[in-house]
């Protein structure tokens, strides 16, 4: 489906995830961050710009592996994105959530 | 002579040899296959071990009984790949140099990334059920446990067979059942992901199983530690679960081996070509099974449909013609839903499961993400298949290498 989001069209499933990662701007980040009452500061940049890479290369996320990184620590992953983590900042990167094959 | 080196002779690596050994001119190419084990194991089979489905005569036999002639089977561990070299190291220090590798070395559980995980409640009331100890273990635990907070757990993904801790969960209802104390008993699942389903049309057709059956989920758990002395699970958040059994799913991880040679990335899996199955590094190596990186589901499933694929990518490598980029992510997978009844799954790297007819469209006889009699008699028939046909190589009449949407309904 269809929805607006930083003045712009985006395509985004039924949870609000973006399905089409060429649509993701920044703007976009931002405006999805608001929906998730979530500042970006420059470390969440540096977090979604991680995620985004290991996106683009296939590669499973997971908390452990984030907090692995060398990029933020799983404590500092919590505070950056409070409550579940992973689902708020994937959101916020337009990739998909992590997800099982069912 | 040249010579292609198999590492692994588990479901991937001997359905390899037993390809390469019809499709290869053996009076130009020497075949072999090194493992260090002296069993083949029916992982399939583990799910059932603890539940006294399946006994340990169902799920082991002999490793050699696979092997076809002509191959050389190598019954040594192995040290490391020389990739540069082309070369493997075997521990006891033999040298085997090959024209083409083909990695097979599968994933295994690695309770240890996980603080606790290993305890002194290991095996005795924190049991993994993806090795023969951990589901034997389990079994012998059930079997006069009297009841409590039985806790299934995910750690992270990917995991072999991502479905596998949900068909436990829905084992255990109907095992409890049977034996009359289905009410001492609370089932907990608890996952990373952000529910027992993630895919839309999977949520649909089969959130309805987890209320039959009273099974709680918790849902977004990134487990930090588990608490032996107060039998508890805590993640990173601060939330816990308590447990009286906790039947856990550790970090997956690929072998050792490819971490010593370099080959593998954080979790040892080694990079892929997830439409050519050629390593990204080093074009004379491929990769097949749960040691890939690749975006599809570790499952024995996936490997089979690898292997048709992968049998021509060598082909065409060994002629020196380009590599078809044509797997797809292919996945078939029954999955048990207890009281004799199972699903059936077909997918793929674009297609979620969706509900409809397998493997003739608009036929059938089976039907694809509904519970019936009929899936469950193909997942207990898919033994026979496993060992007298998949093993071997042998195609599964009328079901294709990638996946077919005939019969489905995506709509």
């Amino acid at each position: 489906m269809e929805t607006q989001l930083a003045n712009t069209t985006v395509d985004v499933n039924e949870e609000g995830y973006l399905t089409n990662f060429a649509q993701w701007t920044p703007a976009v980040a931002e405006a999805i961050a608001n929906s998730l009452n979530i500042t970006l500061t420059p470390r969440h940049w540096e977090v979604i710009k991680y995620l985004q890479n290991e996106y683009k290369n296939d590669s499973p996320l997971s908390i452990r592996k984030i907090g692995k990184s060398g990029v933020v620590d799983i404590k500092e992953f919590y505070q950056l994105f409070p409550n579940a983590p992973l689902k708020a900042a994937t959101k916020i990167a337009g990739i998909p959530k992590p997800a099982s094959c069912i | 002579m040249k010579h292609i080196v198999i590492l692994g002779a588990g479901t991937a690596g001997t359905m390899m040899a037993n390809h390469l050994k019809h499709e290869l001119n053996l009076h130009e190419w020497d075949i072999s296959i090194i493992d260090e084990r002296k069993e083949h194991h029916y992982q399939p089979g583990y799910l059932f071990l603890p539940f006294d489905i399946y006994s340990p005569e169902d799920i082991i036999k002999s490793i050699t009984e696979f092997i076809p002639k002509g191959v050389n089977f190598i019954n040594e561990s192995i040290d490391k790949v020389v990739a540069e070299k082309n070369t493997v190291l075997l521990t006891n220090g033999t040298a085997i140099p090959y024209d083409i590798l083909i990695i097979a070395t599968g994933a295994k559980i690695a309770p240890e990334e996980t603080t606790g995980m290993k305890g002194p409640e290991w095996h005795r009331s924190v049991f993994d059920f993806y090795t023969f100890e951990g589901a034997l273990a389990l079994r012998n635990k059930l079997r006069d446990w009297t009841g409590g907070n039985l806790v299934v757990h995910i750690t992270e993904m990917p995991i072999k067979c991502p479905v596998a801790p949900l068909e436990f969960a829905f084992l255990a209802d109907s095992y409890f059942k049977h034996k009359n104390m289905r009410d001492k008993v609370n089932i907990t699942f608890v996952t990373p992901l952000s529910g027992a389903f993630t895919k839309p049309k999977s949520t649909e057709a089969l959130q309805h199983l987890l209320d039959e059956k009273h099974i709680s989920i918790v849902s977004d758990f990134a487990i930090q530690e588990v608490d032996n002395e107060n039998k508890k699970i805590i993640d990173y958040s601060g939330k816990e679960v308590p447990f009286d059994v906790l039947v856990t799913v550790p970090t997956n991880k690929g072998d050792a081996v490819m971490e010593r040679s370099g080959l593998g990335d954080e979790l040892n899996y080694v990079p892929t070509n997830r439409a050519t199955l050629q390593s990204k590094e080093h074009e004379n190596i491929f990769v097949i099974g749960d040691a890939s990186n690749i975006p599809a589901s570790k499952a024995g499933s996936v490997a089979h449909f690898e292997a048709e694929i992968l049998t021509e990518n060598i082909l065409h490598y060994i002629k020196g013609e380009p590599l078809k980029e044509e797997f797809d992510g292919h996945a078939n997978c029954f999955i048990e839903t207890g009281n004799g009844k199972a699903l059936l799954i077909d997918f793929n790297y674009t297609h979620e499961p969706v509900e409809g007819t397998f493997p003739f469209p608009g036929v059938g006889p089976l039907r694809l993400l509904k519970e019936s009699r009929m899936n469950h008699m193909g997942k207990l028939a898919f033994r026979w298949i496993y060992w007298n046909m998949l093993l071997k190589g042998t195609h599964i009449p009328f079901v294709s290498a990638t996946m077919q949407e005939a019969g489905k309904h995506f709509d």
